[in-house]
């Protein structure tokens, strides 16, 4: 069949949003359009229709139209708000799209969120099946998996202990797990990745990974271009609810971070955060020479900071905090510690909040869209955060030509276009 | 639901002109989720509680007691020829039924909100879990209420192959009207302020501390609009020989019970396209 799988025609979405509160003046004038509204609520009830009084509309999605073929693995990306969530919800028939249409040919399993359904009060063995079935497993398929499933998920000796004694993470683990196990012809993945620790985290893409080889076809969300270069062949762009690009992942994803290269600040979000006793990040900032933050491109010619904060709990004396940086194709330039220097000049970290600021100086990256990820490690033993995982990261655009002499017009290939000291010698006399 | 030698369901996804009442063949699908679904809310229904099981026990036999103080020993309530505590308590135990199934299914919707915003299957079956473990509550009180019977030398008469009818209008009552109100929970919170309110208000008008033949005759049968009357009174019939007959009034309450499940259902099943984005 060459039918694609996934069919998606003329999708539109629109929200209705409550419209800022008006403030009424007097109590009489308050009762009264309460009552009046209050009425029309009543109204609306009946006739069916959401509380639409005093609102406004909002298209979340227009005029989306892609197809997927049997096998492929397409990722979906896009700035927050973007409407990569709802296409997704509505490919889950969890909510209707406004026009349009969408075809599925074959079985579909979402994963929006790890857990859905868990019950606190229920062990680990009880979740398991309760989040199976929820998910669309049926009882003699969770049987079939079980142990896989609490192998995976490493908490084997806490299989009848009520969930609500877990630690985050094992609760987090167990719920990837049975997600994990999942068999449908169809995945939809939901901004997962971001939880866990960083092993986890490791073990999940891997996991995903090889659900995709298997001849899967999955549809996956994810801020983390790293997490998206790796498991997907293409890639769907979105931008305020309508398609901007579709095509090879790297090209999309070059193209989206054109569009965010002022994402130049980080911190901790309910989805992306990270905690380490030795140090748990808590700002990266891309700053001028004054300190003052940076939310636009800079130029090839000026010199600029990263600002890394975080917190340490337990201090080591081989913390060792550092920056990596990447050009937009996800290739590696350098990585930087803090402890490259003489050892006289290390800033002196300590125990609680800790600041610090690396210079990258003027003339030496190109025209390029960078991203500098936080590294931390305690040297040479073990990696708090570690590149080619998650760890903070940001965004800069380097824009103007290379070198100091003005208006050359020519742009150059590389990844960095250092301006260096050219000296004249005189010529040797045989 | 996943093997691999089913044919392959085509799905489409498109803006809902038309809406057919139940998808029995859907439903049918997801009867293992169903079950998952009650199962879990039974189990965690009394988790750390010290008197667990046994509230579904409590609540009626303690209603029940003080009903034949005041109602039977004070106001003297005539009871149909019955023993008043038997009387009242065969009341009560389809009410108490009624009346947790209604309160719990009310606020299924809003209780689960991860369920309809993070995943797909029939709706109508979040309500529908939630009133199953009610009958687990109600096997419970109905032993107390044959113990009950046994010891004030009460035989039922064969009118008892009824019985199963009579619960499963209590079933359909409260479900219809949880329908409507776990639909209309997800716009409006009010509901769940009003649903305690509105099953005291409905206390009142069921004959459970009363008989129905305190009301004289074209008014009884007027009474019947109120499905739980004919619940009521059906037990009674089933299980005491009250030996009354109640020919239209039950007719009427069946009705009532009828129109309520099918416009309950006919109204979530309009409103569920939109839970996922109001709860």
């Amino acid at each position: 069949m060459n039918e694609p799988i996934i069919q998606v025609e003329g999708i539109d979405k629109k929200y209705r949003i409550a419209a800022a509160h008006t403030h009424y003046r007097t109590l009489r004038e308050t009762l009264t359009s309460a009552a009046a509204r209050g009425l029309n609520r009543f109204r609306n009830v009946l006739k069916g229709q959401a509380a639409s009084t005093g609102s406004e509309t909002f298209w979340a999605l227009r005029d989306v139209s892609f197809s997927v073929h049997r096998g492929q693995v397409l990722g979906l990306i896009g700035q927050n708000g973007a409407g990569k969530s709802t296409l997704l919800k509505i490919i889950a028939r969890i909510t209707e799209p406004t026009a349009g249409r969408v075809t599925i040919r074959g079985r579909l399993s979402s994963m929006l969120e790890v857990g859905t359904g868990f019950h606190p009060e229920l062990t680990g063995r009880e979740n398991i099946f309760l989040n199976g079935a929820i998910l669309g497993m049926t009882r003699a398929e969770i049987e079939r998996k079980f142990d896989e499933i609490v192998a995976f998920s490493e908490i084997a000796d806490f299989l009848e202990t009520p969930v609500k004694h877990y630690s985050s993470g094992m609760y987090v683990r167990l719920a990837f797990a049975v997600a994990a196990h999942l068999e449908p012809q169809i995945l939809l993945i939901d901004e997962v990745l971001a939880v866990g620790d960083v092993e986890f985290q490791r073990k999940c893409l891997r996991k995903m990974g090889s659900v995709a080889r298997e001849g899967r076809t999955i549809i996956f969300v994810s801020h983390q271009m790293n997490a998206v270069r790796e498991l997907c062949d293409e890639c769907l762009l979105l931008d305020k609810g309508r398609i901007v690009r579709l095509g090879v992942t790297n090209d999309v994803i070059k193209e989206y971070l054109g569009r965010t290269a002022t994402t130049t600040e980080w911190r901790p979000s309910h989805e992306e955060r990270f905690s380490h006793p030795n140090f748990t990040p808590t700002r990266l900032q891309v700053v001028d020479t004054e300190l003052d933050p940076i939310r636009r491109e800079v130029q090839s010619g000026e010199r600029f900071g990263v600002v890394l904060e975080g917190e340490v709990s337990r201090l080591s004396p081989n913390l060792s905090l550092g920056i990596a940086v990447y050009a937009s194709g996800n290739e590696l330039l350098f990585w930087s510690w803090h402890t490259d220097q003489a050892e006289g000049d290390w800033p002196r970290l300590r125990e609680g909040p800790n600041r610090l600021v690396v210079w990258i100086p003027a003339h030496f990256l190109n025209e390029e869209i960078y991203r500098i990820h936080l590294i931390a490690s305690i040297h040479p033993h073990e990696w708090i955060l570690h590149p080619r995982q998650w760890t903070p990261q940001v965004y800069i655009k380097v824009t103007g030509r290379p070198g100091r002499v003005p208006h050359r017009a020519v742009s150059r290939p590389g990844f960095t276009a250092p301006v260096l000291d050219f000296d004249e010698l005189p010529p040797l006399t045989e | 639901m996943t093997q691999s030698n089913l044919p392959e369901p085509v799905i489409v996804i498109e803006p809902r002109k038309s809406f057919s009442l139940v998808d029995f063949r859907e439903l049918w699908e997801y009867r293992e989720l169903l079950s998952f679904l009650a199962w879990r809310d039974l189990k965690v229904r009394y988790k750390q509680t010290v008197l667990g099981i046994f509230w579904a026990i409590i609540q009626p036999v303690f209603t029940m007691l003080v009903f034949s103080l005041f109602f039977g020993k004070l106001a003297q309530m005539p009871s149909d020829g019955i023993p008043y505590p038997v009387f009242t308590y065969s009341g009560l135990v389809p009410w108490t039924f009624f009346a947790t199934s209604l309160t719990i299914s009310a606020n299924s919707l809003v209780n689960n909100p991860r369920l309809l915003t993070k995943v797909y299957f029939p709706r109508v079956l979040i309500p529908l879990a939630s009133v199953l473990p009610c009958l687990v509550d109600f096997a419970l009180a109905f032993s107390v209420l044959g113990l009950m019977m046994v010891g004030y030398g009460l035989l039922p008469t064969t009118n008892i192959i009824w019985l199963p009818f009579f619960l499963l209008m209590a079933v359909g009552t409260a479900l219809g009207a949880g329908l409507w109100l776990a639909a209309l929970n997800v716009q409006f919170r009010d509901v769940r302020y009003a649903v305690p309110f509105l099953i005291q208000f409905w206390l009142f008008c069921t004959p459970v501390a009363y008989p129905s033949s305190l009301l004289e005759e074209p008014w009884r049968i007027l009474y019947g609009i109120n499905p739980m009357v004919g619940v009521v009174d059906g037990f009674r019939w089933a299980l005491l020989d009250t030996r009354h007959e109640f020919g239209w009034m039950i007719g009427l309450s069946i009705i009532t019970m009828v129109i309520l499940l099918l416009t309950g259902l006919a109204y979530f099943r309009k409103m569920e396209r939109t839970f996922a984005d109001i709860v």
